[in-house]
């Protein structure tokens, strides 16, 4: 026993591997996380799939084809929604961005007071079910009298990505040296230069990843949008919801794809940025 | 030290300009989120107008309505069940979906946590997609693999192992399914970042003291990841409670959820002081599940103080 306590460290990871093997695996567990993601990814993978099916039957494969994409591209409503969509996250992403940055450099490294409560108001919309929000705003558009449409998804957009653009931006704040902004102070630059030549700079990887997500999300929403688009505003997902009422075609096959591809590749770009900017 | 506070001290007090950087953000989220969510309080008691919208009169008939219907000669009050079957499917659909949310992230969490670095970052990754692939996108193809004519009973008739389609879609089962794929991603990123801190020394000393790899994971790992485990179980638990999309693209309208209710009164039956009722019932159960899960975390956090 005495032996045993004397020992070193690694002689005693010797004896525990011995006894059993790698000690931080356990039997099942690599199958179980691939089974974890075949779950995920094979639906979407037979979705792209069979948009490039030739024929109608969305069941039986009949050669490759693009011409579904061709039919979905070549249809005004789809245009027109895909363009709203694109417009409408762009603004909201920005607005939603701008209002974070203010409010992260407010709220990290400068005085704790009403830190707390704001952080509680600033991610209060993660908290409340989606669909209470996409009553509660239709509820509130129509009281307050701005007629449904274009500008109320704008606004409703612009407020549930708010949380989505601060928490990176904050992160990234959080990450930086306070003694930066600092030593710019010692070296006589105002607040505001030393904020636009140093912190802002340095911030380009957060504000980025975060615009990008809150782009994501803006451009996916469902649900907040049905209820405060009205009866002439369209989005995509809208557009897509209402194509799926009149059954699975290949065609939604084909939008989906393409919203698939699109929503990929933005994760992806605002990963790396994410990425770059922790090895500064 | 002092002479940077006193550098930093100019003509705007700097108080001043975090209220100014701050302001914006925090107005706009009370106005367009938190006095929305004061209006429905309101009309949760008012009564309903006939085509959508309010009468400006107080009445607590959009909360009596949940449980009992009013019978229109004689305004005697009868129970009905139905709306209580609504939300009771609601929770037990979140609650089966977190449950198994768990036993799928659990392992897999664990597995990435002790990959080395460079399979850790690709199988986060992998996990953090779907996350934010658009859900409306992801459960169209979930219904697209569970269909009648899809592809798993395709394959499954060719084998010959049924003859006939199985009911995948279009009902409970199906529901449940599409919230664990909606939110299981959820789950698995605050596991994985807890197994993440965990201290495999703690397990070598179990090992050591002869515990046998199920005791080692059940009474060493498990413990310690508890602040992760419930992080987890609120992401998922609460989008699946008040969740529309699956219900209603999945379910096909029979297997109606709390959301698709509230949804509904706001849409064809126009009656927005129930729908107002439905949602301070949502948001309360909600905010509930929030604060006893923090509660419970914060005695966490200071049993190991």
């Amino acid at each position: 026993m005495s032996n045993t306590a004397s020992s070193s460290p690694a002689m005693r990871t010797v004896t525990a591997t011995s006894r059993i093997g790698d000690i931080r695996a356990f039997a099942g567990f690599g199958s179980l996380s691939f089974a974890c993601l075949v779950f995920l990814y094979a639906p979407i993978v037979f979705l792209a799939a069979y948009s490039f099916n030739d024929g109608r039957s969305v069941s039986r494969w009949s050669g490759f084809s693009l011409r579904w994409y061709a039919t979905v591209f070549g249809n005004e409503n789809i245009q027109t929604a895909a363009l709203n969509s694109v417009i409408i996250a762009v603004i909201a992403a920005t607005a939603s961005t701008l209002l974070a940055l203010g409010a992260a450099t407010a709220t990290v490294h400068r005085r704790a007071s009403g830190g707390g409560a704001a952080y509680a108001v600033l991610t209060f919309p993660l908290m409340v079910p989606e669909i209470v929000t996409a009553v509660a705003s239709l509820v509130f558009f129509v009281a307050v009298g701005i007629s449904l449409g274009f500008t109320t998804i704008l606004l409703a957009h612009i407020v549930f990505c708010i949380p989505f653009a601060y928490l990176p931006i904050k992160a990234r704040l959080e990450g930086l040296d306070p003694s930066l902004p600092a030593a710019a102070a010692d070296l006589y630059a105002s607040p505001a230069k030393a904020f636009a030549r140093i912190t802002l700079p340095l911030l380009v990887p957060g504000l980025l990843s975060g615009w990008l997500l809150a782009f994501i999300i803006s451009l996916d929403d469902f649900i907040i949008t049905a209820l405060v688009a009205g009866p002439g505003a369209t989005t995509l997902p809208l557009h897509i919801y209402g194509m799926l009422r009149l059954g699975m075609t290949p065609e939604v096959n084909a939008i989906s794809t393409l919203m698939l591809g699109a929503s990929t590749v933005l994760v992806l770009v605002s990963a790396m940025i994410g990425r770059v900017g922790q090895k500064h | 030290m002092s002479v940077r506070q006193l550098s930093f001290s100019s003509r705007i007090s700097p108080r001043l300009t975090d209220l100014g950087l701050l302001g914006p953000a925090i107005a706009v989220i009370l106005v367009f989120m938190v006095a929305p969510m004061a209006i429905m309080f309101v009309y949760s008691f008012l009564e309903a107008a006939p085509y959508g919208g309010v009468e400006w009169r107080f009445t607590t008939d959009a909360y009596t309505s949940i449980l009992f219907e009013r019978d229109f000669l004689d305004d005697s009050l009868t129970f009905t069940p139905d709306y209580l079957v609504v939300l009771a499917r609601s929770v037990f659909q979140a609650g089966i979906a977190t449950l198994l949310c768990l036993v799928i992230s659990v392992p897999t969490a664990y597995y990435i946590a002790t990959r080395p670095e460079r399979q850790k970052n690709i199988w986060l990754v992998l996990i953090t997609i779907p996350y934010w692939v658009n859900l409306l996108i992801r459960t169209i193809a979930l219904l697209f693999v569970l269909r009648g004519d899809g592809p798993i009973n395709a394959v499954l008739m060719n084998l010959g192992f049924i003859s006939e389609p199985l009911p995948l879609s279009y009902n409970g089962f199906a529901v449940c399914l599409g919230l664990i794929y909606s939110f299981l991603p959820f789950m698995v990123l605050p596991l994985y970042s807890a197994f993440e801190r965990f201290d495999f020394r703690l397990l070598e000393a179990a090992y050591d003291l002869y515990a046998s790899r199920r005791t080692a994971f059940l009474r060493i790992v498990l413990p310690v990841m508890r602040p992760g485990l419930i992080a987890g179980s609120l992401l998922v638990f609460i989008p699946s409670i008040g969740s529309y999309l699956a219900p209603d693209i999945l379910g096909g309208g029979k297997t109606l959820m709390i959301g698709n209710l509230i949804g509904t009164q706001f849409q064809s039956a126009r009656n927005w002081p129930f729908g107002a009722a439905l949602s301070m019932i949502l948001l309360t159960l909600t905010l509930l599940v929030l604060l006893w899960l923090a509660r419970r975390a914060g005695q966490q956090t200071s049993d190991c103080r």
